[in-house]
């Protein structure tokens, strides 16, 4: 029993820093704000969320501890990630930052 | 729907003083007991019985969770390509949803579909403008899962 809570323990805490690593794999590779900020406020979110999840499981199935903070956090992060992606995005595209050379359509600017 | 459960807390204490024992499992008897008691007087309520849209909130956190995942999914794909070949761009999406709280629910859902995030509302609330990571192969999947959304999210404020 306790080999397979701690196999899924080391599979989610893995998984969560894989996932955070591709996150930063991608805002050095993707070429604008737009597309970095899909790496960031995706990948990294899921991400962070397995390392909580893992430390949560940790904490509650082998020392016995249940710790309702790390739940809430998974709920706030969960909650505002996108919120912080959409204002980062929105705030970029007010000041002037250009689209990457590629991009095939722009919506937004025939807007006003 | 409020009105619903206060009704319902206060049938679960009505049993627990009929019984005259102040447990959990005397309240949770009660609750149980009164639901089926209000399930049988739907017909006098003005509104649907709540425990439906206690499901579509339901339904719709397990569709958060679930895009979520996909979304990462699909980032990782572009990302560790090695070719990078992905054609980004902001395309308007007309929504029907009226109170702010639904748009700001739908856009959230929008920023964790795979490879769409909301850059603004415009002012009148009609519309949203995404932006796609991939525009020519997403925008019909992207289009009807904004649908499914859509309908989740008027499940949850007006079921009918």
């Amino acid at each position: 029993m306790t080999v397979i809570i701690e196999t899924m323990i080391i599979l989610f805490l893995l998984l969560g820093v894989f996932l955070t690593l591709v996150a930063a794999f991608g805002v050095i590779r993707l070429p604008d704000v737009y597309t970095r900020n899909h790496a960031a406020s995706k990948s990294a979110t899921l991400g962070v969320m397995f390392i909580l999840l893992s430390c949560f499981l940790y904490f509650y199935l082998i020392e016995g501890h249940f710790s309702s903070r790390v739940l809430l956090g998974i709920a706030f992060i969960f909650i505002t990630a996108p919120v912080g992606g959409h204002l980062i995005s929105r705030a970029a595209y007010h000041s002037g930052v250009k689209l990457w050379g590629k991009s095939v359509r722009d919506d937004l600017k025939n807007k006003k | 729907m409020a009105f619903q459960i206060l009704l319902n807390f206060f049938l679960a204490f009505l049993w627990m003083f009929l019984q005259v024992s102040f447990d959990l499992k005397t309240f949770v008897i009660g609750y149980l007991l009164g639901l089926i008691l209000i399930y049988g007087m739907r017909r006098f309520f003005k509104t649907d019985l709540y425990i439906r849209r206690v499901w579509a909130v339901i339904y719709l956190t397990l569709l958060f969770f679930k895009e979520l995942i996909m979304a990462n999914i699909d980032v990782l794909k572009v990302i560790l390509k090695p070719k990078l070949d992905i054609q980004p761009g902001i395309f308007a999406l007309p929504t029907e949803l009226k109170s702010d709280w639904e748009i700001t629910l739908l856009a959230n859902l929008i920023t964790l579909t795979p490879g769409t995030l909301v850059i603004d509302v415009s002012d009148d609330q009609k519309t949203l403008y995404v932006h796609a990571i991939d525009v020519p192969d997403v925008q019909d999947a992207i289009n009807s899962i904004k649908e499914s959304f859509e309908k989740a999210i008027m499940e949850v404020s007006r079921p009918c």
